[in-house]
């Protein structure tokens, strides 16, 4: 049905119609996917100011945080920008919330799956566009109402992001009134967003796969969106409903969680995390499709255990569901469970280590491109192994009586979402750019930006499995008011630091993306991304050598350590200022149709591509996608539209 | 990485801290082998000019390979810590040798002592905000009660923590075995005063115990 439509759009290489429908409310499933990057990249920005605030306040609590000094005394939250306890609650519950539900959900999952899903599949488009351009707008929706959350009185939601009642459901508790209902119908709104995105994914998938595009040679990437469609089909609409209780309970009086009336406060645990952990691998599955997909691309080899990928992810799909109760040991349910629970959480970790297994498979033998995609990629696997690993201690009942609830799980989970989705994210963006907006986005600068990140990233993170291990608890606003952490506060310190400089280090990659998106490439403007790119890692170096001379706690420097922190910064400035001045392509110049050599079917399409995805006719499969190198062909790589030999077309699927 | 634990102080921590050690030496041999096979093959199979990649699709053998060792390492794993559990959560001591009750409640620990006739609720009761006195080398149970919102009753040295949930009593068991004062954070974000709701436990002698005890009921008498 929608078959006859498409190919009607396809005839034409342009959508036609004014500025509303092509760029406001589109139909066009790349269009779409667009304009959840878009969505995710700004939520990124405020979500990553509020981390900054909270670092501020953990490492130097109760100072004056920089820059925010200005706020006027009367404010509740910051009064001359110093940070009070209630807004520290506020902005680590908002951070996460933000982070999960408005960044890395609508970039991987709104924008990758409606980016990749009809092209890598030879579609023209969405089962139901009209479907994809509602989940987009109801997203938006969801967003406003979060955003609203910032500017009632009383504050936005201040309970964590996991909402534990009756905290988060008597407003007495907290004095937060507005705040934590807006957060809950946000939440619920957002639901909505997913479950129309996860219909139209399965659908399309299921029924508008070209010729030839059979289920084992659908891309492991797009397999992944499947499996993620799956979860989100089934879990959001438990989150919807648990954000419907809250709501309930703070609006209309029920008591679902109110132990004082009667009600259960560990009911919301339970459907927290029944939604909770298929989350977390809703968050994950995309970043393991993307980095299936760039590693054998990059080592010009096929995946190694193709069907083995594909099985653990639909493992991963049905144990993700018997596994909730790991974060709830400690939380006063039967501890008999907690046997069970333990139990199937080190079975989920079996497809993971499986698939980290095959990647490295996939390593071995190749002939690998040290691109930007792939240096994401790497980062993911080596990333997503600590954080699986980290995992083990917390499945283990035992072990985690005592880590719970402290920085230890901070850490976990910042690298499997940030180390793992994040660096995925990061490394799609850069590979699809070509294909999404018809210019590449530059190397040499994604090279600063990458290795920035990595170092700062593993500087921020990795120590907080340190501070866990010494009991530090989270979600605390001054850990300067216990004895027995005062000894671990230089690490605070040190965490902040590198926090503040791993915001520095996505300034490349604002420049790299803004400056490809609108052709930005005049001399001055080259200058310029040259030039703060090499003061940022300049500035860094120079505190880096400070903090070496003189340990954590001492704010100023002597004149010793500021001549040596002088002197390395201008040499590190100056290398990557004339690193870049050498290596910098012309910034925004038209990408090739298929940068990468790539087989699978995106790059058989036009860049960019057209409305309808592939002109008149549609591609017809014939081979696997990760033929690489395959023995007795000229070029290392075939679109997947090629024939292939008989005799490796079963191995190839 | 286990220097930063803090010193144990109770027979059951070393439960919880053996189980960490496991965990701690298996995940970091397995990190290593997994990263140094990862750098190796970065290093040995960099693009050359003139080599071309291996074609291969994987290898039955190895899946099976590295699917069924992991799963009997964590089998093994598993069953390790059932019986650690177990003793640590499910065996309530039925003759305990102190008895406390502990409310959690924006932003305190109260304590509730019983008196001579070792039951609760009753006039003999001591009541005190914060402070936990217990004797050495001998059990303490505590029913861990919750007055308004969720809380964590957590103490770093004895390893031990639970959360204190609002409409149930919850048990906790430990044997301190250190004499000293030791804090008692709460873990559980339960409010704008979470941060600082701290408690303290001073684990007395024996003789400073009954010692404490005769002068905090003579004083609460007055
Ligand atoms: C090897 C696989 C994994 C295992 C064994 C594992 C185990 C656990 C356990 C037991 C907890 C609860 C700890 C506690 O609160 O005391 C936890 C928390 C968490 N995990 Fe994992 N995990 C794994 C993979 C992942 C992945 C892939 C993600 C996400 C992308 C993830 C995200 C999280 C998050 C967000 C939390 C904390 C939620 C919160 O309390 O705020 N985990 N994990
Ligand atoms: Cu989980
Ligand atoms: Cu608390």
């Amino acid at each position: 049905m929608s078959e006859t439509t498409a190919d009607a759009h396809g005839a034409h290489d342009h959508h036609e119609g004014g500025f509303w429908s092509t760029y406001v409310f589109s139909l066009d499933h790349k269009m779409i996917a667009r304009q959840f990057l878009w969505l995710g990249l700004i939520m990124m920005v405020v979500g990553g100011i509020l981390a900054l605030i909270f670092r501020w306040q953990l490492a130097w609590p109760e100072t004056q945080v920089w820059g925010f000094e200005w706020i006027s005394d009367e404010s509740e939250g910051m009064p001359e920008g110093y940070v009070t306890p209630n807004f520290y609650n506020m902005a680590v519950t908002m951070h996460a919330t933000i982070m999960v539900f408005l960044v890395v959900m609508p970039i991987l999952v709104g924008c990758f799956g409606n980016f990749l899903i009809p092209l890598m599949i030879g579609a023209r488009d969405m089962a139901f566009p009209l479907l994809n351009m509602l989940s987009f707008w109801v997203a938006v929706l969801g967003a406003v109402i979060m955003t609203a959350g910032f500017f009632v009185e009383g504050g936005h939601a201040a309970s964590g992001w996991t909402g534990y009642a009756p905290l988060s459901t008597v407003p007495e508790y907290t004095g937060v009134f507005m705040g934590q209902t807006l957060w809950a119908l946000s939440l619920f709104v957002l639901s909505f967003s997913s479950l129309m995105g996860s219909i139209n994914y399965i659908t399309t998938l299921i029924n508008m796969r070209t010729e030839g595009m059979t289920w084992f040679r659908v891309p492991l990437v797009v397999w992944s969106l499947f499996v993620t469609a799956i979860l989100g089909l089934l879990a959001l609409p438990i989150l919807g409903s648990a954000g419907a209780m809250m709501i309930f309970d703070r609006v209309f009086e029920t008591n679902f969680f109110n132990p004082a009336k009667g009600g259960e406060p560990l009911l919301w645990q339970h459907l927290f995390w029944y939604f909770g952990h298929p989350e977390v691998y809703i968050l994950i599955l995309p970043g393991m499709g993307i980095a299936s997909e760039l590693l054998p691309v990059f080592c010009r080899k096929p995946i190694f255990g193709y069907r083995a990928m594909v099985y653990a992810m639909l493992a991963i799909a049905f144990l993700s569901w018997i596994v909730w109760g790991h974060h709830m040991f400690q939380s006063g349910m039967n501890p008999a469970l907690g046997s069970a629970f333990m139990m199937t959480t080190l079975v989920i970790a079996i497809p993971s280590a499986i698939k980290t297994f095959n990647w490295l498979g996939t390593l071995w033998g190749g002939s690998i491109r040290f691109t930007v995609p792939m240096l994401h990629a790497l980062a993911f696997v080596i990333l997503f192994v600590i954080g699986g690993l980290s995992g083990i201690f917390m499945a283990s009942n035992v072990v985690d009586i005592y880590i719970h609830d402290t920085y230890f799980i901070v850490a976990h989970f910042h690298y499997v979402i940030f180390g793992g989705s994040v660096f995925a994210l990061f490394g799609g963006i850069q590979y699809w750019f070509p294909k999404m907006f018809g210019r590449a986005m530059d190397e040499a600068l994604g090279k600063v930006h990458f290795w920035l990140t990595f170092i700062f990233f593993n500087m921020v993170f990795f120590p907080m499995h340190i501070l866990g291990v010494g009991g530090h608890m989270r979600r605390i606003y001054n850990p300067m008011q216990y004895e027995f952490l005062q000894g671990m506060q230089p690490i605070n310190v040190m965490i902040t630091l590198s926090a503040l400089a791993l915001g520095l280090s996505q300034i490349p990659f604002v420049f790299n993306f803004f400056a490809t998106v609108f052709r930005w490439n005049a001399k001055w403007f080259r200058v310029l991304t040259q030039a703060v790119s090499a003061l940022v890692v300049g500035f860094i170096g120079y505190k880096s050598v400070a903090v070496m001379f003189e340990g954590m706690m001492e704010p100023e420097p002597s004149t010793g350590a500021r001549i040596a922190g002088t002197i390395v910064a201008i040499a590190l400035a100056v290398w990557i200022y004339r690193y870049l001045e050498k290596n910098m392509a012309p910034l925004g110049a038209d990408a090739p149709q298929n940068p990468w050599d790539a087989n699978t079917l995106e790059w058989v399409a036009p860049t960019p591509a057209p409305h309808g995805n592939f002109g008149p006719t549609l591609p017809v499969v014939r081979r696997g996608p990760y033929e690489y190198s395959v023995p007795g062909e000229e070029a290392d790589w075939a679109p997947q539209t090629e024939t292939i030999d008989p005799k490796y077309a079963e191995a190839g699927h | 990485m286990m220097s930063w634990l803090p010193e144990n102080i109770s027979i059951e921590g070393e439960e919880i801290d053996f189980l960490f050690y496991v965990s701690y030496y298996l995940t970091v041999v397995v990190f290593i082998g997994v990263a140094v096979a990862m750098a190796y093959f970065i290093i040995k199979y960099r693009a050359k000019p003139g080599v071309k990649a291996k074609y291969t699709h994987g290898n039955n053998t190895l899946e099976i390979l590295w699917t069924v060792i992991p799963t009997f390492i964590l089998l093994v794993f598993v069953l390790m810590t059932q019986t650690s559990w177990a003793k640590l959560k499910l065996a309530i001591p039925q003759n305990p040798h102190v008895r406390v009750e502990v409310t959690g409640k924006q932003f305190n620990w109260i304590v509730r002592y019983p008196g001579d006739d070792k039951k609760f609720g009753t006039k003999d009761d001591l009541v005190l905000d914060n402070q936990l006195n217990v004797p050495v080398n001998k059990q303490v149970l505590i029913s861990l009660k919750g007055a308004d919102v969720i809380h964590s009753f957590f103490i770093p040295q004895t390893r031990m923590k639970q959360d204190v949930v609002p409409g149930r009593t919850i048990p906790l068991w430990f044997t301190p075995t250190k004499v000293g004062k030791y804090e008692i954070p709460c873990a559980e974000l339960c409010g704008f005063g979470h941060s600082g709701m701290n408690g303290e436990m001073i684990v007395h002698s024996e003789a400073d115990y009954a010692k404490w005890r005769k002068k905090a009921w003579a004083e609460k008498d007055k």
